[in-house]
């Protein structure tokens, strides 16, 4: 219909001038009212006080190379630290000569999550790149292989640190989330009970307690000489913890998907596996990308609290950085430098939720 | 099953038999003491007014309601809670419902194939092929490749039909089918019933459509507050009712 009219030249009236054009979108967007007026003059003013000395300090008036911190002490930032530590903050106290490995490990994560974004890729071959690429980050880390020192787990920290701890954190914890999550949902009580203990239990503990006790206590229930990796204790708290939390957005899902859903497949005779995969947990996950998301992204910033089993992740190396006595008074700039690098993450993984989100709900859109 | 295949020799061709059901939920008594007997290729239509536990008779039969009391034979196969008999019977069991119930994340081609390849496990081109020729027969060949959201009602409705027969069931349970519909969708969904019962599928149809039961059925049953009230042909269902209630309930539904 709207083809043929089309065909039909018709004059038109034109639009309004000023409805159109740059005068109009202010108008429409930004003085469309007394209270939006006001609210934009605001704005205009927080931005004219705050935006020229924040560009001042960062690029103006910056330093960008000293000898030393003496030096580097002007009105501005001193960038200056950053080139000096960045490759402690990066990398913590791995071996200063061995650090191509940590190094590259960066790399091979960048490449698993570039990999994640290619539409074609995604399946087996998605976890066959996954697995390979997690074997690969173990692998460096660790050394072993000849021409390659064995590096223990107490000195690996940084960057590398901080994206083993979040992805190894994910990558158990989700499918331990989902299963927890089904439990909460089971039919017999026995299992039921079990998962809402757990889920319950592990959200009403902070975090940090958990992996205090893991570090402190632990130990002494083991017998004599026997002795489970600190950083292996730490990763299976994040896990456990994430699984909790992550268990009760799955259960969200789950509780939106309509009865019928259920039925149909019941009907077709679906076993309870074939329609919890095929039917229910695909438009229940589907249904939670965003706070699935959300919570990835609170998990990535909360591994951070192993500092306190002095597991130095990227928070922790850059505390340390701190400490040095030729280098003092640099703190903002470090914290500037590395929530750069955790925002450079998060956003990426919140744009990531975006395609999944729209790749999922294809079904949904008319 | 020695039981069921007494069941089964004692009533010769019954393909689905309810032997005195009951069911409650809670203290609520929704089936009484429910007979019914359904040969190979006979059209049930079961009516009655709303409330009158019609759907969850027909929800028995494939066991998405549990029976409380009584026998329920399907196929041969009796339903208790053994997991078992009831997916082997629900293999069997087509079922059709009010609200399609489609799966809205996969496309029509894949709601078709989902359950010949996972339970019947028959190889996806085998199950593609068998769902364009049901596509075909329920007038929709050009809609394989959309989502169920981008159709209309009875576009879905039809899917939904397509989708129980690529199962190639022995039966066909149909719960008020065309209720969801608006009206001039009923007739595309009815006149595919039709030609399914012309074929000789089994049929029990809880369903209004006052005419579609004159054409195709074989035995009416009317239900009202869980009990099957009258049984009979539909010419004398029709022209003769026998019970009060039913010829109150026929008055009212027929009036228009």
């Amino acid at each position: 219909m709207t083809d043929i009219a089309q065909d039909i030249p018709v004059a038109r009236p034109a639009p309004p001038r000023r409805s159109t054009g740059v005068f109009g979108w202010l108008r429409a967007n930004l003085f469309n009212s007394v209270f939006n007026s006001i609210l934009t003059l605001i704005a205009v003013a927080l931005i004219v006080v705050s935006v020229p000395p924040i560009v001042r300090w960062a690029l103006i008036d910056a330093i960008w190379r000293a000898p030393n911190g003496q030096a580097c002490h002007g009105g501005g930032a001193c960038w200056a630290f950053i080139g000096e530590k960045f490759r402690f903050i990066l990398f913590g106290r791995y071996p200063l000569d061995e650090q191509w490995r940590p190094a590259a490990v960066i790399f091979v994560f960048a490449a698993m999550i570039a990999s994640a974004c290619f539409r074609p890729l995604w399946g087996r071959r998605l976890a066959i790149i996954w697995f390979v690429g997690m074997s690969a980050v173990f692998l460096l880390m660790a050394g072993g292989l000849p021409g390659m020192r064995r590096v223990e787990t107490a000195l690996w920290s940084g960057l590398p640190l901080t994206l083993i701890l979040a992805v190894v954190g994910m990558l158990f914890g989700f499918p331990l989330g989902v299963l927890l999550a089904l439990g909460r949902r089971s039919r017999l009580p026995a299992v039921r009970a079990i998962c809402v203990g757990y889920i319950e239990l592990v959200r009403g503990v902070p975090l940090i307690t958990v992996l205090f006790m893991a570090s402190l206590m632990l130990p002494l229930f083991l017998p004599a000489g026997m002795t489970i990796d600190k950083l292996l204790r730490a990763q299976i708290a994040i896990i456990l913890f994430a699984a909790a939390y992550l268990a009760e957005v799955v259960r969200g899902g789950l509780q939106a998907i309509p009865k019928g859903q259920v039925e149909a497949a019941d009907a077709l005779g679906l076993s309870y596996f074939q329609r919890t995969r095929l039917i229910v947990l695909p438009q229940a996950l589907a249904m939670v990308i965003p706070p699935l998301v959300n919570s990835f992204i609170g998990m990535f910033k909360d591994t951070s609290l192993v500092i306190i089993v002095s597991l130095f992740d990227l928070l922790g190396a850059t505390g340390f950085a701190l400490t040095d006595a030729n280098w003092q008074g640099f703190a903002v700039e470090a914290y500037v430098f590395i929530a750069l690098i955790y925002w450079a993450f998060c956003f990426f993984m919140s744009r990531y939720s975006q395609v999944l989100e729209r790749e999922f709900n294809r079904g949904k859109r008319r | 099953m020695s039981d069921a295949k007494a069941a089964n020799g004692a009533t010769s061709a019954a393909v689905i038999e309810l032997q005195g059901v009951h069911k409650w939920y809670g203290e609520f008594h929704v089936l009484r003491d429910i007979n019914l007997q359904v040969q190979k290729g006979e059209k049930v239509v079961v009516c009655g007014p709303s409330g009158s536990g019609k759907s969850t008779m027909i929800r028995c039969i494939n066991r998405l309601e549990e029976h409380q009391q009584g026998r329920i034979v399907v196929a041969g196969i009796e339903l208790t809670s053994d997991l078992k008999n009831i997916e082997a019977t629900r293999r069997e069991v087509g079922m059709v419902f009010q609200q399609f119930n489609l799966f809205p994340h996969l496309t029509v081609l894949q709601n078709l194939t989902l359950a010949p390849v996972w339970v019947r496990k028959l190889p996806k081109k085998e199950a593609e092929e068998t769902a364009r020729y049901y596509l075909e027969r329920v007038r929709i060949p050009d809609q394989a490749d959309k989502y169920p959201g981008q159709l209309s009602g009875g576009q879905q409705q039809r899917v939904a039909i397509a989708r129980s027969l690529c199962m190639k069931p022995e039966i066909m349970l149909f719960d008020e089918p065309t209720s969801a519909l608006d009206p001039e969708m009923i007739k595309e969904v009815l006149d595919v019933m039709v030609g399914l019962a012309e074929e000789g599928m089994t049929m029990v149809c809880v369903t209004h459509e006052m005419g579609f039961a004159r054409t195709v059925a074989d035995m009416m049953v009317f239900m009202d507050r869980g009990e099957v009230i009258e049984r009979a042909p539909p010419k004398d269902f029709f022209s003769n009712p026998k019970s009060d209630r039913t010829r109150a309930f026929l008055s009212q539904i027929l009036a228009h």
